[in-house]
């Protein structure tokens, strides 16, 4: 009953334990916050990734791909039909993109990697469909572009773009080519903005393949890719750039904009290209060697999928476009080859176990296909962010440790203070453990308190973590969670409630364990001396 | 060294009862309550060995009052802590009511203290943290756990609120020991020591820290509770007045019982 109270009482009257519970406090929160944070951000990017790719890709290992997908299909579903909720081919390139940055009015040429994808089936597979600006395209992705409407519900400043921004570019265009060329007869209009007439002129592709594509060699700037030709069926020499489009092409958003901050400061996207414009794509063809093709798309949506490696890189075109482009047809059979089959497995399944029956029915030396799963492709980037959190948590309980030599230090102070206490109590005939366990009791209090506080503090500060950051921000004038750097308006924050506990007890017990010592010395204290002690 | 001493046990005996005999009439068949024979200690300073008490016989009997005096250094505070099992002798043996005390094991010891021999100090050596109700409540907080305590908390309250009645500090419940006085410090202190109704009470220089008047209202309550409540009291006292009220005083020199004493 003693050791209750004394604790207690030593508790309230010693303010030099308030240090040690502020530091517990501390260390705990701390702990709280940076697990929720690491979490939140951990689920957010494997929300993401597992959002961009599907559960398992099957890759080709040449870029000619794997022929005759149909059959790939069935004997797909044969083996793991009841696993598998969704199926789709596509065809990955590397690819280069051209267009003109309609800010500085220059040529921007990037690598990118083009994917070539089956409208209906490719958004079933994974979250595709979520990243596109267009409400539309949200819904049900085609490649056609509309009207305006871009980035509603996502980004709502997003300027104008899509059939609104074409009509009004082609006219001024046209304008300016009038007015340039002074030559008014020329009813062939420029697609894209400056550049000179085309000369149109056969197309020749390598694989003998009806393709749209051209040879790039020698294709010097400003002389110009050929008859526009797309979507619609009927090939016409006459393209009207405010009436009709290219293929459509889908690009990362990150391709064609920058993310900065104006002269106030705020934060803004600068876009070089916007849906509507037209583009270039040039690709290899499947030729032996293979030789660039390229052809001209139309902008009709941006893909945002918050993941930079992403969204400054990936193209989406319809598959047909590619396998025509590049030819990939087999003459005989007359299938068009893919070069990978991505599936999407029912809630529960095992991705490793169908992994590996995929694996056996494809072996690598008959077949020369790579089989991953999306944990697979992305396991370094996973395992960094866990590898991360795991320092993290080391050097915040090191942390916490620190408070608990702050302990060790502060009760030995006590219990030397309390010296003539410990004398009084051991006169009146109390057990020598009775004594440490009113110093233990006090470390238990202070590291319950501590980390209650503690606990509380980290959860409401990780409640209101965005609010706070944009105190901080106000106050300090300094943005604490830069957009622009991480593509997240919010601070992502998950609370696991084992973590917690976990850290809860670990505060306790380091409390509790840096109490020890200073008991024990309590404990042995000499009664006689005890009492004789000023 | 301790085999002479405890042959040299039988000897002192008929010493001790000669003495007896001067007691007052009413203790002369009392029962021996606290008992010492030949005991020694001393204190090591580095490697100086500064013995304290040479072979100290001491008796009490039931109800008595006997002070114990002697020169600043003499031991008798020593003496004290090792009739309360706060120290172990040397050599020696201690008796409480005819059971060995002095090599008991320490849970045994702290039982002792803690239900039959109580003790107050110069010092007062109240919990400074605690009200004084708090520390007369003390000894049985010590001796019962918290359910058992929570159960008789009522009647270990009123115990101690009559205790501290006793000593006319029934309007000082709630307050620390720095908010009082050195008189009433040492009168909580006496009713802490009352608390567990103890057999014998071991006072070392309860008055030595006080005012002549806080002292004599001390002394009082000391005669009132040795008179009135047949409390046994052993103190250890400066003040050669008090002891000249004493059942029996001893006189300690140089480590010894150098002079037994009896009222007239
Ligand atoms: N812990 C100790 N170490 C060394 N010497 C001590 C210790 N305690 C007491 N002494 C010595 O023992 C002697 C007796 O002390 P004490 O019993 O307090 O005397 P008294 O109470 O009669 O004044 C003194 O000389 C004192 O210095
Ligand atoms: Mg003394």
């Amino acid at each position: 009953m003693y050791k209750l109270l004394l604790s207690w009482r030593y508790l309230k009257s010693r303010y030099i334990a308030l240090a040690s519970i502020v530091s517990v406090t501390l260390g705990v929160a701390t702990l709280i916050v940076v697990n929720s944070v690491m979490a939140g951000f951990s689920d957010e990017m494997h929300k993401r990734l597992h959002g961009i790719l599907s559960d398992i890709v099957i890759r080709s290992h040449d870029l000619n791909g794997l022929p005759d997908p149909e059959w790939h299909v069935n004997e797909i579903k044969q083996i793991a039909g009841d696993d598998i909720e969704a199926m789709t081919a596509a065809i990955q390139i590397p690819a280069m993109i051209n267009f003109r940055d309609n800010i500085q009015g220059q040529w921007i040429t990037q690598p990118i990697t083009l994917i070539g994808i089956d409208q209906q089936t490719y958004g079933e597979v994974s979250d595709f469909s979520k990243y596109l600006l267009h409400p539309e395209n949200r819904r049900q992705l085609n490649f056609l572009l509309k009207e305006n409407d871009y980035g509603r519900g996502k980004r709502d400043r997003f300027p104008v773009s899509g059939w609104a921004r074409r009509r009004v570019s082609a006219e001024w265009e046209q304008q300016a080519v009038e007015s340039q060329t002074n030559d008014l007869t020329t009813n062939v209009l420029e697609f894209d903005a400056n550049d000179i007439p085309p000369s149109p002129f056969p197309l020749v592709d390598d694989s003998g393949v009806e393709g749209r594509g051209e040879t790039v060699d020698g294709l010097v700037e400003g002389e110009v890719p050929g008859v526009p030709f797309q979507a619609l069926d009927e090939p016409q020499l006459v393209f009207d750039p405010s009436t009709e489009q290219h293929t459509g092409i889908i690009l990362g958003i990150s391709i064609c904009s920058l993310r900065g901050r104006d002269t106030n400061g705020e934060v803004m996207d600068y876009y070089f290209a916007l849906p509507g414009d037209d583009v270039k794509i040039t690709v290899p063809n499947s030729g032996q060697p293979p030789k660039a093709v390229s052809d001209s798309f139309t902008i009709v949506d941006f893909y945002e999928s918050e993941m930079s490696e992403y969204d400054s890189s990936f193209a989406f075109v319809p598959l047909s476009k590619i396998q025509d482009l590049r030819g990939m047809v087999d003459v005989q059979s007359g299938t068009k080859s893919v070069s990978t089959i991505q599936l999407k497995l029912k809630a529960g399944a095992d991705l490793n176990v169908v992994k590996q029956k995929l694996q056996a029915r494809f072996p690598v030396q008959q077949f020369g296909y790579q089989i991953q799963t999306w944990r697979d492709m992305q396991g370094p980037l996973l395992a960094a962010v866990q590898l991360e959190t795991t320092i993290l948590n080391i050097l915040l309980f090191l942390i916490i440790a620190v408070a608990g030599f702050g302990i060790l230090a502060t009760f030995f102070m006590i219990v030397v203070e309390k010296t003539r206490d410990v004398g009084i109590l051991k006169s009146l005939g109390a057990p020598s453990g009775g004594v440490m366990s009113i110093f233990l009791g006090y470390g238990l209090s202070l590291g319950t308190v501590g980390s209650g506080v503690g606990l509380v503090l980290g959860l409401l500060f990780v409640e209101h973590i965005n609010t706070i950051a944009g105190w901080i921000e106000k106050v300090t004038g300094q943005e604490v969670f830069d957009p622009t750097i991480y593509y997240f308006n919010q601070i992502p924050v998950i609370v696991n409630p084992v973590t917690c506990v976990w850290v809860v007890v670990g505060a306790i017990a380091i409390a509790v364990i840096a109490s020890i010592l200073p008991a024990r010395k309590a404990a042995k204290l000499h009664p006689v001396e005890a009492l004789r002690y000023e | 060294m301790s085999s002479a001493f405890e042959l040299a046990y039988p000897e002192s005996q008929p010493a001790m009862a000669s003495s007896r005999g001067s007691l007052h009439p009413r203790l002369l068949k009392a029962p021996v309550v606290l008992h010492a024979s030949g005991v020694t200690k001393s204190y090591r300073k580095g490697k100086v060995e500064v013995p304290v008490l040479n072979g100290v016989d001491i008796e009490v009997v039931e109800g008595e009052f006997q002070a114990i005096v002697g020169a600043s250094g003499s031991g008798k505070s020593t003496l004290l802590h090792l009739l309360a099992t706060l120290d172990q002798p040397d050599t020696g043996e201690i008796y409480f009511e005819e059971n060995r005390i002095d090599n008991l094991p320490a849970s045994s010891r702290d039982i002792l203290r803690n239900r039959y021999i109580g003790m107050i100090f110069q010092f007062y050596h109240l919990l400074p943290e605690l009200t004084a109700l708090e520390n007369v409540l003390m000894p049985v907080m010590i001796h019962h756990g918290i359910i058992s305590y929570t159960l008789q908390r009522r009647k270990f309250r009123q115990r101690a609120k009559e205790l501290l009645d006793l000593v006319g500090l029934s309007h000082r419940l709630k307050h620390r020991p720095r908010e009082m006085s050195g008189g009433e410090m040492q009168r909580v202190a006496i009713a802490r020591s009352l608390m567990a109704n103890p057999r014998l009470l071991l006072a070392d220089e309860p008055t030595g820290n006080l005012d002549r008047a806080a002292g004599e209202e001390i002394m009082e309550i000391i005669h009132e509770l040795n008179s009135a409540y047949d409390v046994t009291i052993v103190m250890v006292t400066h003040d050669m007045s008090i002891a000249a009220q004493a059942d029996r005083t001893v006189r300690l020199a140089e480590g010894k019982v150098e002079s037994v004493s009896f009222q007239s």
